[in-house]
C-alpha cells in the first residue's frame, strides 16, 4: 500500500476511482448486508405479504394470469367446519409431543451413556450422524422397504419366529405409532448431538468431588448434571418441538395422511389442499394459522425457557 | 474393579444395540437394491448380487434419474454458492461493524423466524412468485425456496467463526492500509475456512435432502430433483421395490460421504446452529 496518497500535500483532486474506492470502504458495512436485506425482502417480507393477502382471497390461474378474489374472512368458516382440520391438528399435537418426549430421554441415555465411554465413541457419533443427513424421503422408502407386508424386514423377522406381522402403516390403529417410530430413528440423533455437546461442556470437578464425598451415580445424575444440563435440555426440546410440526416428507411417503385421517398432518393438510385440491387461498389462510400457532409457541417457550434456566 | 468391567460392558452392549437398530434399514435397502425381484420375495440372506437394479435407474432411456442427479446437483451447488456469499458478507457486517442495536436484532429475528416457520408456509406465495418471474418448474425456482432452508444455519455458523476472530486481526490491516473488502478476502475468509466448509457442506446437504420444495415448485424432469424421483416410485400401483431402494441409496451416497469425511465440520455446525438460540 502506498502511504503518500494519504498524505500527500499536493492540491491535485483524488481521480473518480478513488474516490469511488473509498466511498464503497467508508459504506462497507452497508454493501456487505445489502445482498442479506435484498434476499429477506425478496424471500421473506414479500412472501409474507403475499401470505396475508391470499389468505383472505381467492386466487386462480387462469391462462397463466393470477387472477385474485376478495372473500374477506371466508377462508375462516370453511376452516371451522372443516373435518379434517381438527383432526389433523390432534394427530398433529400426539405425534409431536410423543416423539419430543420419547427422543430428550432416549437421547439423555445415549448422551449419557456415550460421554461416559472412551472407546468406540468416533463409531456412536458416526452412526448417529446418518440419520441426520440423509434425505428423509429416502428415511421413507426405507422404512416402507421395512414395513411392507410381504416382503419387509420386520415381517420377515416376526415370521421366523412364528408370528404373523401385522400391516403397520396400513393399520389403523398401529399407522400413527409406525410413523413415530419412524421420527425417533430420524430425530433421536439431533437431540443426541445437542445433549451431547451439553454434557461435553460441563465441568467434571464437581462430578468429582460428590463421588469422593460419597454421593452415587443416581445422586450425582439428579443433583448435579440435571440441574447444569437444564438450559442446554430447555433448548433442544424447544428446538424439537418447533421442528416436529414441519414432519411431511416420511408421512407422505409411508401413509399419506392414512389409512383414513389416521395419519394427517397440519403440514400434509396444507399441502394437499394447496396442491391436489389447488385452493391456494385456503392453504394461505391454514399455513397463516400455523405460523402462528407456533409464533405464539415460541415467545411463550423462551418465556418459560428464561425462568427455568 | 469387576462391577466396572461389567458396567462398561453393559454400556456398550446398548449403545451398540442403538447402533444396530440405526444401521439396519440402511442394510436392508442397500441389501434391496442389490437383489432381483425373485429373491425380494424369496426374502432370503443369501442372493448373488446384481447391479441391474441400478442399471435401469441411471439408464438415460429406461428412466429420468440421470437428469434428476443433474438438477438435485445443480440446485445444491447453486444454492451453496448463493447463501455461502450473502452469508459471509452479512456475518462479516454484523460482526464487524458497530450496528445499532435494534437493526442487529431485527435482522437475527427475521433470521430465526424463517428457521422456525414450517416451510409449507412458504409454499402458495413461492409458486405465485416463480409463476410471475416465469420460472416455475426450473432449477432457479427450487434454488429460491433452498435459499430460505439454509440462509439462518449458514449465517449462525459463519457469525460464530467470525466472532472468534480477535477485532485486533483486522484493525492491523486496516491501520497497514487495506481496504476492508482486501481484508475480508484477504484476511477474514482465509481464516474463517473451516466455517465455509461447515456451513457449505451443510447447506449443500439441506438442499439435496429437501422434497417439500422440489416437489411443489417443478411438475416435469425440467426442474425436479432425486427425492421427488424417489416419490413417484412409491406412487404407482405396482411398487418397483428393486429400483426404489436403489434410488434411496443413491440419494444417500452424498451424505454417507460427508459424514465419513467432512464429520467434524458438520457436527460443529449442526450443533452451533442449534445451541445459537
Amino acid at each position: 500500500m502506498d502511504h503518500s496518497t494519504y498524505f500527500s500535500l499536493s492540491s491535485k483532486p483524488p481521480g473518480w476511482k478513488t474516490r469511488f474506492s473509498n466511498f464503497i470502504d467508508r459504506t462497507f458495512k452497508i454493501w456487505t448486508i445489502l445482498p442479506l436485506i435484498l434476499v429477506l425482502i425478496f424471500l421473506v417480507a414479500y412472501p409474507t405479504v403475499q401470505l396475508l393477502r391470499m389468505s383472505v382471497s381467492e386466487v386462480k390461474i387462469v391462462q397463466g394470469k393470477t387472477v385474485w378474489t376478495f372473500v374477506g374472512l371466508k377462508h375462516l368458516y370453511t376452516a371451522l367446519e372443516d373435518q379434517i382440520v381438527p383432526v389433523a391438528l390432534r394427530n398433529t399435537i400426539v405425534f409431536v409431543i410423543a416423539v419430543v418426549i420419547l427422543e430428550t430421554i432416549l437421547a439423555l441415555v445415549i448422551a449419557l451413556l456415550v460421554s461416559r465411554s472412551h472407546h468406540l465413541v468416533g463409531l456412536y457419533r458416526t452412526v448417529f450422524l446418518i440419520p441426520l443427513l440423509i434425505p428423509p424421503v429416502a428415511i421413507g422408502t426405507m422404512w416402507r422397504l421395512m414395513y411392507d407386508y410381504n416382503y419387509g424386514f420386520i415381517n420377515q423377522v416376526l415370521g421366523l419366529i412364528g408370528i404373523a406381522g401385522p400391516t403397520w402403516t396400513a393399520d389403523k390403529k398401529l399407522a400413527l405409532p409406525s410413523i413415530i417410530l419412524v421420527d425417533l430413528w430420524h430425530w433421536t440423533s439431533f437431540m443426541f448431538l445437542i445433549i451431547l455437546a451439553g454434557l461435553e461442556s460441563l465441568p467434571q470437578e464437581i462430578n468429582e468431588a460428590a463421588r469422593v464425598d460419597g454421593a452415587s451415580e443416581a445422586q450425582v445424575f439428579r443433583f448435579i448434571t440435571l440441574p447444569l444440563l437444564k438450559p442446554t435440555l430447555v433448548t433442544a426440546v424447544m428446538l424439537r418441538t418447533i421442528f416436529a410440526f414441519k414432519v411431511f416428507d416420511e408421512i407422505y411417503l409411508l401413509t399419506g395422511g392414512g389409512p383414513g385421517t389416521a395419519t394427517e398432518m397440519i403440514s400434509l393438510y396444507i399441502y394437499k389442499v394447496f396442491s391436489n385440491q389447488f385452493r391456494m387461498g385456503y392453504a394461505s389462510f391454514l399455513a397463516l394459522a400455523l405460523a402462528i400457532i407456533i409464533s405464539v409457541f415460541v415467545i411463550f417457550y423462551r418465556r418459560i425457557g428464561r425462568r427455568l434456566a | 474393579m469387576k462391577k466396572k468391567t461389567f458396567g462398561a460392558l453393559f454400556r456398550h452392549g446398548f449403545l451398540l444395540a442403538v447402533v444396530i437398530y440405526t444401521l439396519i434399514p440402511i442394510f436392508f435397502t442397500l441389501g434391496t437394491s442389490l437383489k432381483l425381484f425373485r429373491d425380494i420375495i424369496s426374502g432370503s440372506l443369501l442372493f448373488k448380487p446384481t447391479l441391474i437394479n441400478y442399471e435401469r435407474l441411471l439408464n438415460p432411456s429406461q428412466s429420468n434419474f440421470l437428469r434428476l442427479t443433474t438438477n438435485s446437483l445443480l440446485i445444491a451447488a447453486g444454492t451453496m454458492a448463493v447463501v455461502l456469499v450473502i452469508a459471509s458478507l452479512a456475518a462479516y457486517s454484523l460482526s464487524r461493524f458497530n450496528w445499532h442495536p435494534l437493526w442487529n436484532g431485527l435482522i437475527q429475528g427475521i433470521i430465526l423466524f424463517i428457521h422456525m416457520m414450517p416451510p409449507v408456509t412458504f409454499l402458495s406465495p413461492l409458486y405465485l412468485i416463480s409463476r410471475a418471474l416465469n420460472i416455475y418448474d426450473t432449477p432457479v425456482a427450487v434454488i429460491m425456496g433452498h435459499i430460505i432452508l439454509t440462509l439462518p444455519t449458514a449465517i449462525w455458523i459463519l457469525l460464530d467463526f467470525f466472532a472468534e476472530i480477535p477485532k485486533e486481526i483486522e484493525e492491523a490491516s486496516i491501520v497497514d492500509g487495506a481496504s476492508h473488502f482486501q481484508s475480508l478476502t484477504q484476511v477474514m475468509l482465509p481464516i474463517i475456512q473451516p466455517g465455509l466448509a461447515s456451513a457449505g457442506a451443510l447447506t449443500f446437504i439441506f438442499s439435496w435432502r429437501d422434497f417439500l420444495f422440489a416437489l411443489s415448485l417443478t411438475t416435469t424432469p425440467r426442474g425436479m430433483t432425486i427425492p421427488v424421483g424417489i416419490s413417484s416410485f412409491v406412487q404407482e400401483y405396482s411398487i418397483r421395490y428393486g429400483e426404489m431402494a436403489a434410488g434411496s441409496f443413491f440419494a444417500m451416497i452424498p451424505a454417507l460421504l460427508m459424514v465419513a469425511f467432512a464429520q467434524r465440520y458438520i457436527i460443529k455446525g449442526m450443533t452451533m446452529g442449534a445451541l445459537k438460540e
